[in-house]
């Protein structure tokens, strides 16, 4: 009947609630969860390597990058009797301001060491300016190699490294080249080691070990192999 | 004329018409927030949805928790507003929506040609707060100075999109208070009385104006009160995604829930006005051997929420389902369709009725009114036609440069 069509199309949905034709697609968060998809951007966190050294070197390319102008970095030179990262340098101050970022993963991208990567965690709602603005203490991983928990911040039920660690790395290869595309090719990490391939991708092959960029680095840190 | 005052007014009398205001005020308030939240309930269970649930009981506390939060939310003034309208608007709106229902009779014995009188402290009364003698009439008049608040309002913020959303108010209002009245007057013509009162008295015994009038003007109000309302798909008055929030943009806090409150408080009188004219209001079957509070009260305020409920539903029904109207269609369905249809139907009836009386063949009277009626229905389309046919776009470069030179 033309016009009245649509008029049937909704009753149908209000009688049949409990039916197939009104089955409600609200999710009850948060007694309900969805699962989070792959490549979910949340909470950045700082990383560190396997050894406790923090990979940050304070090169504030991810601050460069950031369309939003939130990082605020700073570096400082290492103390060669007690190094806080393995290269000269260090980010000693280190600020996102969460009132801003937008989540767009880019400073992800732009770091060289896999310093800055987000986590999947996107509840920590912060109810003044002061707790948005999250320092380099409250980012940087844990002894454990977790993300520390911030008062503010609800985990609804903890943190699963496998669902909750950003998907990002594992899916690139730094600097985006295409010649590592599928390769394993991220440092270690503080309490993961080296993390495993996803589907899809192989661990490194030491035969086709040269890759023409003529810096084997094979120290314990800055390697990508 | 309500029975109470037509001796002497005394204490009590006062009293019971103060008692009476009280109740339809909170009355009414209640109902408004239930209704507020029965629309959110539903349209989410159209759309697939929960709606709200988390306060109280199935979410019915929301509308009371919103309320509470708009209170005590930044009262905003833009700085080129007018001040003294911008604050006056919002009553403008709110008041005659509260004092429409006042007119609405919700009770009362109105079988086998009773008029609806109860009795109610000892003392004959109408069960409506006033039966004024021009009721209806009181109606249209109150629904007339709500167009004022929702013009005032977007007028006086100083702002572009109220100021749109005003001038598409007042257009739209008053197109379709045409429509509307002509639909009321068919009504009228059946009732021969002005009087709320008097209209639901003449419906008694299942003549009701819905099938009396033959269904066409009942539609027809139905479609203009939406628009009056401004509720979808006629709701180009608040057009989110063109308008922002159209004429209440620049409310917030309380002033903003007031114009909620009066909208929602105008579905609820509009459809009690539907109910009182097309419905017989609270009239239905009542058993002869019931005890007076039940004849009274119970059963006529069952029948009379039981058919309000069926066009709160409606509405919001409307809402979940059509999309809202382009200004150009709503102005061609207002003037070019409801209007034309609701004076038709009103000159055939009226040639019916007035044969009735002047005792002419009632059948014939109708046919020659009806013919009369379609020949001026198609002088009207054919001029429409020519009207579009007409390339207004179509203009000669040779005449501009004429023009300019
Ligand atoms: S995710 Fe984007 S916006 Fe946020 S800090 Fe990184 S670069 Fe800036
Ligand atoms: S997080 Fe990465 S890009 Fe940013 S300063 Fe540290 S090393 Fe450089």
């Amino acid at each position: 009947m033309g016009y009245l069509d649509g008029f049937l199309v909704t009753f149908k949905k209000w009688a049949g609630t409990r039916t197939d034709t009104g089955r409600r697609v609200t999710t009850q968060y948060p007694e309900e969860v969805r699962p989070k998809p792959e490549r979910f951007h949340g909470r950045h966190v700082l990383n560190r390597y396997e050894d406790g050294m923090e990979k940050c070197i304070g090169c504030e390319l991810c601050a460069g990058v950031c369309p939003a102008r939130c990082i605020y970095v700073r570096g400082r030179d290492n103390d060669p009797a007690d190094p806080t990262s393995p290269g000269e340098r260090y980010g000693f101050v280190y600020e996102i301001n969460y009132l801003r970022c937008i989540h767009c993963d880019l400073c992800v991208e732009a770091c060289p060491t896999e310093a800055i990567t987000e986590t999947k965690l996107f509840e920590f709602a912060f109810t003044n300016r002061a707790d948005a603005i999250y320092t380099k203490d409250e980012l940087l991983v844990g002894d454990d190699g977790r993300p520390q928990q911030l008062p503010w911040e609800n985990w609804d039920g903890g943190f699963d490294p496998a669902a909750d660690t950003s998907g990002w790395m594992r899916a690139t290869a730094p600097a985006g080249s295409a010649e590592f595309e599928g390769i394993v090719a991220w440092a270690g990490e503080l309490g993961y080691g080296v993390r495993s391939p996803e589907l899809g991708q192989h661990a490194p092959d030491p035969s086709d070990h040269d890759d023409g960029h003529g810096h084997d680095d094979h120290d314990a840190h800055g390697g990508h192999h | 004329m309500d029975p109470l005052l037509s001796g002497g007014i005394g204490l009590s009398e006062i009293l019971i018409v103060l008692l009476k205001v009280v109740v339809a005020f909170a009355g009414l308030m209640v109902g408004v927030m239930a209704m507020v939240w029965f629309e959110r309930k539903l349209v989410a269970d159209m759309q697939n949805r929960i709606g709200p649930n988390r306060a109280g009981p199935f979410g019915i506390l929301q509308t009371l928790a919103d309320g509470i939060k708009l209170f005590f939310k930044e009262d905003l003034q833009p700085e080129r507003s007018d001040p003294f309208v911008f604050k006056l608007a919002p009553y403008l709106a709110l008041v005659p929506a509260f004092l429409v229902f006042t007119v609405i009779p919700i009770a009362g014995n109105f079988s086998d040609g009773q008029d609806g009188v109860v009795t109610l402290f000892g003392h004959e009364t109408l069960m409506q707060v006033a039966d004024p003698q021009m009721g209806i009439l009181f109606v249209l008049a109150m629904s007339s100075v709500a167009v004022y608040g929702v013009m005032l309002a977007g007028w006086s913020s100083g702002s572009k999109y109220p100021l749109l959303g005003s001038v598409r108010a007042s257009a739209q209002m008053v197109s379709y208070e045409a429509a509307l009245g002509l639909s009321v007057a068919t009504v009228l013509l059946f009732a021969g009385t002005l009087s709320t009162n008097g209209i639901v008295a003449s419906q008694a015994g299942w003549r009701w104006n819905i099938w009396m009038t033959l269904l066409v003007p009942f539609v027809v109000f139905v479609i203009a009160a939406t628009a009056e309302l401004n509720r979808p798909p006629f709701d180009l008055v608040e057009a989110e995604q063109e308008l922002v929030g159209g004429f209440h943009t620049e409310y917030s806090s309380i002033r903003f829930a007031l114009f909620f409150l009066a909208e929602f408080m105008n579905t609820v009188t509009m459809s009690a006005v539907i109910v009182t004219l097309f419905l017989g209001g609270p009239s239905g079957p009542i058993p002869s051997g019931a005890p007076g509070w039940v004849q009274d009260f119970l059963l006529p305020l069952i029948y009379f929420f039981a058919k309000l409920l069926v066009f709160l539903f409606v509405f919001v029904w409307f809402r979940a389902t059509l999309p809202r109207f382009r200004y150009d269609q709503l102005m061609d369905l207002g003037w070019k369709f409801l209007i034309p249809l609701a004076l038709g139907w009103f000159l055939i009836l009226t040639a019916i009725k007035v044969a009735r009386d002047q005792g002419w063949n009632p059948v014939v009277a109708g046919a020659v009114a009806a013919l009369a009626v379609v020949v001026g229905g198609l002088l009207l389309r054919s001029s429409i036609r020519a009207a579009e046919d007409k390339d207004f776009d179509a203009v000669d470069p040779a005449d501009l440069d004429g023009a300019g030179a």
